[in-house]
């Protein structure tokens, strides 16, 4: 039982972390500075990571699926298949993953590190709300990044399965492009999409919670990276579960 | 005993826990405005603790913590912030901000806490890095500095707002004889041109007789020990003779 009761105070310690989070984000001053700063740590430095591994997932998941699709005589259905796999749940999933894996356990070290060097305390020292100086602007920064960096994973899917099916069948990039759009409506794209600001949400306050809290110090820095990656990626995972339901729940027709 | 307008700090029966652990035990003293206050005592006695209740960083579990004529225990956030513009804090091991250049690491109080200009702010930065001897060195990261320059550097960022009180925790460890020596005279200079308050913790005799006005000694967090050098010396506490003696 004991552990049960471990398990309610940190669910009860991430709430309360996060809500800090959503409200500290509403209230002034806001750290614009801090959160430029932020976005291009979780954005343009996770770009790189995100296209390539999409470009390679798309290429792999065409020679999987054309076998497949071929002995049923669908080989047409290539395109649509690999836009509707990626654009509704390989992208977010799979960019949301690698997100937490890049940031996540960046955000867990530094916050550590910070903490354990005295940074933090050095920080409201200066009379700077620390929470807000570090733990909202990384929070933000991966909300706002992760839709972005999903659609540069779904479009570099798409780019790699066509060359894939291009080397296999010759296939025109139009022709490509229009079968791959033909059944992809706009439900299967919006909602996928804005679904990763809840996995950015995630990420940034479950590895910012296990960082800026530590009070192991050198110890707790490679301990807050790691828990960093494996809990938001678990929460991830979980949330993609329910958040679904959801979609299938406003998007009906997406359910069929 | 001070008159209260001239205290610059003062405990009253402060008693601050770990858990279990009793780290402060009913801890009393003040120092007056311009003195400089050395803490002396072995490792984990609550030195630092003391400095860290001194900015606020901890509460005591009781006791009253003052600083000027503001107890700091129980204070709201926003009352703190103007106690703690007051302070200047050097810590243990600088504690720089490792993503911000000197420079920046400098100008982030300034920026944040004053309404200097942009020039006002070079010019203020320029003047406190030249003070340290780090004139040359405000575009460098702090991983591209060595320890005596990081202390520096700390001390730097704790005096660029122009703190009443300076409480600077462990200023000279890890350094070399001349080095500790550069950073007392710097610690000595402030004091004597500026009137400022030091509190300084330390494990360094000579560097404690060469600062102090008074000399306290903690021992399993109780105040053992209290005076001037002279008076510490001569202690009937046999930890606080053996410190500030041997």
């Amino acid at each position: 039982m004991q552990w049960l009761n471990r398990l309610f105070e940190f669910v009860g310690k991430v709430g309360l972390f996060s809500l800090q989070v959503l409200i500290d984000s509403l209230r002034p001053p806001f750290e614009l500075a801090q959160l430029r700063r932020q976005l291009a740590e979780v954005g343009n430095k996770s770009l790189a990571l995100v296209v390539v591994s999409g470009f390679a997932l798309g290429a792999v998941m065409t020679l999987h699926t054309r076998s497949t699709l071929v002995m049923f005589g669908a080989a047409a259905m290539i395109p649509a298949v690999q836009s509707v796999a990626f654009f509704v749940e390989i992208g977010p999933l799979v960019a949301g993953l690698l997100l937490a894996g890049r940031v996540g356990s960046g955000i867990g070290a530094v916050l550590a590190n910070m903490r354990a060097s005295e940074q933090i305390d050095a920080i409201e020292s200066l009379s700077i709300d620390s929470f807000k100086f570090l733990v909202v602007p990384r929070v933000l920064a991966c909300v706002i990044a992760l839709p972005f960096l999903t659609l540069f994973m779904d479009f570099a899917g798409l780019l790699g399965g066509f060359l894939s099916e291009e080397l296999t069948s010759h296939i025109a990039p139009a022709l490509y492009l229009n079968r791959a759009f033909d059944y992809l409506q706009w439900s299967n794209f919006i909602a996928p999409t804005l679904k990763t600001t809840v996995f950015g949400f995630i990420i940034g306050s479950i590895s910012s919670y296990f960082g800026y809290t530590t009070d192991k110090g050198a110890q707790g820095v490679g301990e807050a990276a790691t828990s960093s990656v494996v809990v938001s990626s678990l929460l991830i995972i979980v949330a993609d579960v329910l958040l679904i339901k959801c979609i299938f729940f406003l998007f009906p027709d997406t359910a069929v | 005993m001070i008159a209260n307008q001239n205290i610059a700090v003062e405990f009253k029966r402060v008693m601050k826990s770990f858990g279990t652990k009793r780290v402060l035990s009913d801890v009393s003293f003040q120092i007056g405005q311009g003195q400089a206050l050395c803490l002396l005592g072995r490792s984990g006695t609550g030195k630092s603790v003391t400095l860290k209740l001194i900015m606020a960083l901890m509460r005591p579990d009781s006791g009253e913590v003052w600083v000027d004529q503001d107890n700091v225990v129980g204070m709201r956030e926003h009352q703190l912030s103007l106690v703690r513009k007051r302070l200047g804090y050097l810590f243990q091991d600088a504690a720089l901000f490792d993503s911000l250049t000197l420079y920046e690491n400098l100008a982030l109080p300034l920026s944040r806490l004053t309404r200097k200009s942009k020039d006002e702010i070079d010019d203020v930065i320029r003047r406190v890095l030249a003070d340290v001897g780090l004139g040359a060195d405000g575009a460098k990261y702090p991983s591209a500095l060595s320890g005596g320059m990081k202390k520096r550097a700390g001390l730097a960022r704790a005096l660029v707002l122009e703190p009443k009180i300076l409480l600077a925790d462990e200023p000279s460890s890890g350094l070399d004889r001349i080095t500790a020596a550069e950073i007392d005279e710097l610690l000595m200079r402030r004091k004597v041109e500026h009137g400022t308050s030091l509190i300084v913790v330390t494990h360094d005799v000579h560097g404690a007789r060469r600062v102090a006005d008074r000399i306290a000694v903690l021992d399993k967090g109780t105040l053992v020990a209290f005076g001037s050098v002279d008076e510490v010396s001569q202690s009937e506490n046999d930890v606080a003779r053996r410190l500030i003696t041997e």
